[in-house]
């Protein structure tokens, strides 16, 4: 797949090439790439529609922007592989230190931007069958026999990573910071888990068309998604006492920007985001604004819960992913077979 | 899929070869000029076409191949042999290839039946039935993954009574697996067959029956070793799809590590880490394995045509 895009692009830049000049001196227009992760298909049209207005306003530049979606780890290793994204706005910070890592982009990306490059929040919570038939009110509900657990797997979901952690920061809690204690916690719960789905849509479709499961642990807006869409006769949304706080982050690939010459428009499109218009939008999408203006507005729509921090508890994503979901980390521990 | 295309060659020649025997019976006394011509064969130019043979197989199948160990050696043995002995991994590539193998067996009956129905038998609907074996080749694998999930999971059509009644479950077990691959695997054994199956004349049948051969007897002995290779083709082909399939699988096997967690999978959640030496040293020893395997086929076969041609002569 990478290599196709790869092609793609190749035919791109080379129309580009042999067009571009000629459109440019009719009228100033650039395009940009958008590489983000699976759910914020639907936000990101409705931004890029606003800004791509307001840029023009401002500057007189045409853009185009084009929105790639997928698995956020895979989106990454695309743009790992050469494709050419001028901005990537990914599910967790690891997946952008991976860029980071080959040099596309510097170490200290995080900082570039406020609230650590994070426009908007979200967090996990439980999706469950109407009327709760089995009383989940929090975590330590979920690792009661004969309940199942609807999650993707931590190793191929990046939302995954999210309900695995917060499962962990949980019990890591109760027992006041006994890590055997939250490991023994986590692996009951996905003990109780029947299909490990390879990405959160597919976790959807288990839990609402298949049928399977008790709860759904989902992203907070995928939820409330799930319930609008679906239908609130069908579903509740329950909150459980603490949760962890997703902050998905943005940031410009340096590399392909100077190419390109789009820094200047990538900039403009990144700090958008966190302007009262944008943060309006994300509320409406049912992701967590930063804006405090914006956030009092949703305040509403999102229960108030503790939300706790990669940074906090788990030391940072690098840390996280290295104890947690790499081979033969926490999470391989639980399949092994019991010697 | 470059020894899908290698089998599929070799099938087609052992057809050509046998129709060519038994064209021109006469054998040995023609002489020398049908030897003459079979080695330097009636058209010329075989080296640019053999050039161009080797160029393509080289760009488009060796080449891609070839990184793979390649990539794998950035581990160097210790830690590729860590890496492909883990647990986990035994037990994928158990998986994988016990269930392309069961499912596979399983397309070799029950294809070989449809194959023989559609040759043997006129019955409204044939042309119906005939195109519908395609399209398991054309549908995207992941539309099949996702209906047979449907149909086999616990609210399904024939997932419920087959829960209720028989407390078998096939979606999100390994058992689900083994109906997606033999979905996918299904036309590689038909249209393998088929072709020889019609080539086959119903006067030998006769001729058996007449020297007084039983139905078994006519079966085992004049029917089975003339299509025992193309059903030996079709099941190699079937088996090596299989144990590639990714899309239609993922879907219905519930993904579990150790149970229903298929090798292909493996190297998707190696790549998600970003550890691209440990994913290609996965699949070089997939790669391996299948080489293997359909080696040991294609020998199979050409110990079989080789028998037959032994007989015949």
């Amino acid at each position: 797949m990478p290599q196709f895009s790869r092609v793609l692009v190749v035919a791109a830049v080379g129309a580009l090439l042999a067009f571009g000049p000629l459109k440019s001196a009719l009228s100033q227009s650039q395009t940009l790439l958008n590489v983000s992760y699976d759910p914020t298909r639907e936000l990101y049209r409705e931004i890029n529609q606003h800004f791509i207005k307001d840029y023009q306003d401002r500057t007189g530049v045409d853009l185009t922007i084009r929105q790639s979606h997928g698995g956020s780890g895979r989106q990454a290793r695309s743009v790992i592989d050469g494709l050419d994204a001028d901005v990537v706005t990914l599910a967790l910070a690891y997946d952008i230190d991976a860029i980071a890592d080959r040099g596309v982009l510097p170490k200290d990306w995080q900082g570039r931007l406020a609230k650590n490059s994070s426009p908007y929040t979200s967090t996990i919570v439980f999706l469950v069958r109407k009327g709760n038939p089995k009383n989940l009110a929090d975590w330590d509900d979920l690792i009661e026999e004969g309940v199942q657990v609807i999650t993707p797997n931590p190793k191929t979901s990046g939302g995954a990573r999210w309900n695995y952690l917060a499962a962990w920061a949980y019990e890591l809690r109760r027992s006041g910071g006994d890590a055997r204690k939250a490991a023994e916690f986590v692996g009951k719960l996905f003990r109780n888990v029947p299909v490990l789905d390879t990405g959160a849509r597919g976790s959807t479709t288990t839990f609402v068309e298949r049928g399977i499961g008790d709860v759904l642990l989902a992203w907070e807006n995928e939820a409330f998604l799930a319930l609008n869409e679906l239908g609130p006769d069908k579903f509740d949304i329950v909150v459980p006492s603490l949760s962890i706080l997703a902050e998905p982050p943005v940031t410009v690939v340096d590399r392909v920007v100077d190419r390109k010459g789009t820094r200047q428009a990538a900039q403009a499109y990144l700090e958008y985001l966190y302007t009262p218009e944008a943060q309006d939008i994300i509320g409406r999408h049912y992701y967590r604004p930063t804006n405090a203006e914006a956030a009092a507005k949703y305040a509403e729509q999102f229960p108030a819960l503790e939300l706790i921090t990669v940074d906090e508890v788990f030391g940072g994503w690098r840390k996280a992913q290295q104890e947690h979901f790499a081979d033969g980390g926490n999470f391989d521990q639980i399949y092994q077979p019991q010697r | 899929m470059d020894s899908v295309v290698a089998s599929s060659v070799k099938a087609g020649q052992t057809q050509v070869a046998r129709a060519g025997r038994r064209g021109c019976t006469p054998g040995p006394q023609a002489g020398r000029p049908v030897r003459r011509r079979l080695r330097f064969g009636v058209l010329p130019g075989f080296g640019l076409s053999m050039g161009y043979a080797v160029l393509y197989l080289g760009l488009l199948v060796l080449i891609p191949l070839a990184t793979l160990p390649i990539k794998s050696t950035e581990l160097g043995w210790i830690q590729f042999w860590d890496v492909v002995t883990a647990p986990g991994v035994l037990a994928s590539y158990r998986l994988t290839f016990g269930a392309s193998a069961l499912a596979a067996l399983v397309n070799l009956v029950f294809g070989f039946i449809v194959a023989w129905i559609l040759v043997r038998y006129r019955f409204p609907g044939k042309k119906v039935v005939d195109s519908l074996v395609d399209l398991p080749f054309a549908l995207p694998t992941a539309v099949a993954g996702i209906a047979l999930t449907a149909l086999y999971a616990g609210n399904g059509w024939l997932g419920a009574p087959l829960e209720r009644w028989f407390g078998i479950k096939v979606a999100f077990t390994p058992l689900g697996i083994v109906i997606a691959l033999i979905f996918i695997g299904l036309p590689f054994v038909v249209r393998t067959v088929q072709p020889v199956l019609e080539d086959i004349e119903r006067e030998l049948e006769e001729a058996a029956a007449s020297l007084g051969a039983g139905r078994l007897q006519t079966f085992l002995r004049v029917l089975l070793p003339t299509v025992l290779p193309a059903l030996l083709t079709g099941f190699a082909l079937a088996f090596a799809r299989s144990v590639g399939e990714y899309g239609s699988v993922v879907f219905i096997a519930g993904n579990m590590p150790m149970v229903s967690e298929i090798a292909p999978l493996l190297i998707i959640s190696k790549l998600e880490q970003f550890d691209y030496a440990g994913a290609a040293a996965i699949a070089t020893v997939m790669l391996m394995f299948s080489f293997a395997l359909l080696f040991i086929i294609n020998l199979l076969q050409w110990w079989q045509s080789r028998r037959g041609l032994g007989r015949a002569v």
